[in-house]
């Protein structure tokens, strides 16, 4: 691999840049691999990384049917944070952050990653005692975070409505400073050339379509270009998880939903800080390039489409502009729907199903982009050591029937 | 967006008058005392989440309050069929 550095740029420069290594190959199926990842979005690409440089396994292949990062991983708000309120999830998610931090050394790409505190407002005093009482749990796990009164709140964004006779007062917020946004197919793409360099095969549009299994173990997946051996198959699809366990005959406690998100024309400089909020149900930052990223709730019913319904759109535009007057004459560009998983406690499921050898990672629902790192990382180690890793080991599908769900509503519910 | 057809108004209105109240066809348990903790958690937990034509209750909360069946489909979202409590389900087309 390449290396990027100013030194290349210069060097590059004096050729035109029309000599720049691929980033990543298009290699021919093997036969068989030792293990395969299906879903090449960021979790995928990020479990390929870490199994070839943290387990030295680099007889992997990542099987993408469409284009990396072209699921959830392309279409999301990219809010970072680890402000959860459970043990089982803050320690997972600040795990993710830590690796955040680093992330752009580590593949030498980069992701730009922006820590610019994210805003989570209160507007009554039920979301008040909610709110404080996650920024202490939050504190006791040693995570970042505290309590910001409206006008600390309004010093911080000043087009933000903070007045009292707002129809939603804003009564204060919790900030998590560490929090931020990052580039979302710098990550897919990064991960992707680090794998690639170690060996991991990137097969793009090769859909899997079956998995086979003798005697309860994996063997391999059939795919649109023909079988493909495995001794393990880790599948991190995201919202297509129910469509991969019905290949194995499973059924998983996922429901797969859309979720909205639009992107309004580029502004000038006018928003530093993420803004989320549950009581208007909206969330809003300003992307590099100027323009407002904002996310929208998730539909009620199922759907596969990537597409949702107006209602909730109109919803959420209604909440950015009571919060944000200003913003109610920005041209909106684009609007688009992704397909989340969602599990009933709003918590992922890692680690190894009823069939040898399968293992999922999925159910990260509204808000998995925030532990991209963090979830390849403790999935390469469960695949590799046969065994959940420990930050993974409260998110096993066995909790559905102990009953030990790790309740994250109301962190994850409308905040992604 | 979409429109639906209650069966009880006999008139479609829009999806928004509408909440989805999930999977359609799950039998209560029968003899709730003697199950074990894994089939509870596949009663309470575990859906299909089909992709393709998936069945589905609807009540119309904005409406009559009363529930229904609906059979949709959740790639083109399309209404297939609308049919009552405790009626059998429409044969449903499997996707090619
Ligand atoms: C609108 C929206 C906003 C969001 N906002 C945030 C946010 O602000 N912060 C946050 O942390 N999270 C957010 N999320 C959630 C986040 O995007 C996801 O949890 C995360 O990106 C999931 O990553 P993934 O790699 O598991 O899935 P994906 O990126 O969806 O990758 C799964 C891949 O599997 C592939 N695949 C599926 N079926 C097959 C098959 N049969 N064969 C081969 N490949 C297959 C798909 O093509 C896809 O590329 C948001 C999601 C949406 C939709
Ligand atoms: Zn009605």
């Amino acid at each position: 691999m390449q290396k990027y550095s100013l030194l290349s740029l210069v060097r590059h420069a004096r050729h035109y840049h029309e000599n720049w290594q691929r980033a990543w190959r298009d290699p021919v199926p093997k036969k068989a691999y030792d293990t395969v990842i299906v879903g090449g979005g960021g979790h995928g690409l990020a479990t390929a990384y870490y199994l070839a440089k943290e387990h030295g396994i680099g007889d992997v292949a990542v099987i993408e049917k469409g284009w990396l990062g072209g699921g959830n991983t392309g279409r999301n708000t990219t809010i970072v944070r680890s402000n959860y309120l459970r043990d089982e999830s803050s320690h997972l998610y600040e795990f993710s952050l830590k690796l955040w931090e680093g992330l752009s050394q580590e593949l030498n790409f980069n992701v730009m990653f922006s820590p610019r505190g994210v805003l989570y407002l209160g507007h009554n005093l039920h979301d008040m005692r909610e709110i404080e009482r996650r920024v202490n749990a939050n504190r006791l796990n040693g995570i970042d975070a505290e309590m910001l009164s409206t006008r600390e709140v309004q010093k911080l964004v000043p087009l933000m409505n903070c007045s009292p006779d707002a129809r939603y007062p804003v009564l204060g917020a919790s900030l998590q400073r560490r929090g931020g946004i990052a580039r979302h197919d710098a990550v897919a793409w990064g991960f992707a050339r680090a794998a690639d360099a170690q060996g991991v095969d990137i097969l793009q549009r090769t859909e899997v379509t079956g998995i086979r299994t003798v005697d309860g173990g994996v063997t391999g997946v059939e795919t649109s270009r023909g079988f493909i051996g495995a001794r393990r198959v880790g599948c991190v699809t995201a919202g297509n998880s129910g469509v991969l366990a019905a290949m194995a005959g499973l059924r998983l406690p996922v429901e797969s939903r859309p979720l909205q998100a639009l992107v309004s024309e580029p502004l000038k400089p006018c928003l530093d800080v993420v803004v989320q909020s549950s009581g208007v149900h909206c969330y809003v930052s300003q992307a590099d390039k100027g323009d407002l990223v904002i996310g929208a709730g998730t539909d009620s019913y199922n759907g596969y489409g990537q597409r949702g319904s107006f209602s909730v759109i109109e919803h959420t535009l209604q909440a950015v502009c009571e919060l944000f007057p200003a913003f109610s004459r920005v041209r909106m560009n684009r609007h688009w729907g992704g397909i989340v998983d969602i599990c009933p406690d709003a918590c992922p499921i890692i680690g190894e199903m009823p069939v040898r050898g399968l293992y999922f990672n999925c159910g990260w629902g509204t808000g998995g982009f925030k532990a991209t790192p963090g979830s390849g990382y403790v999935f390469a180690d469960t695949l590799a050591n046969e065994r959940p890793h420990p930050l993974a080991a409260p998110f096993s599908i066995d909790r559905f029937s102990t009953g030990a769900l790790v309740d994250e509503h109301g962190a994850a519910g409308v905040a992604h | 967006m979409f429109r639906i057809h209650c069966p009880h108004c006999s008139e479609a209105r829009s999806e928004e008058e509408f909440s989805y109240a999930g999977e359609a066809h799950i039998p209560r348990p029968a003899a709730p005392s003697s199950m074990s903790d894994a089939e509870w958690g596949e009663y309470l937990h575990t859906r299909t989440n089909h992709r393709g034509q998936h069945r589905e209750m609807w009540v119309h909360t904005a409406g009559c309050r009363r529930y229904f069946n609906v059979l949709r489909d959740t790639v083109s979202y399309e209404i297939v069929a609308v049919y009552l409590m405790g009626e059998m389900p429409p044969e449903r087309e499997e996707a090619p």
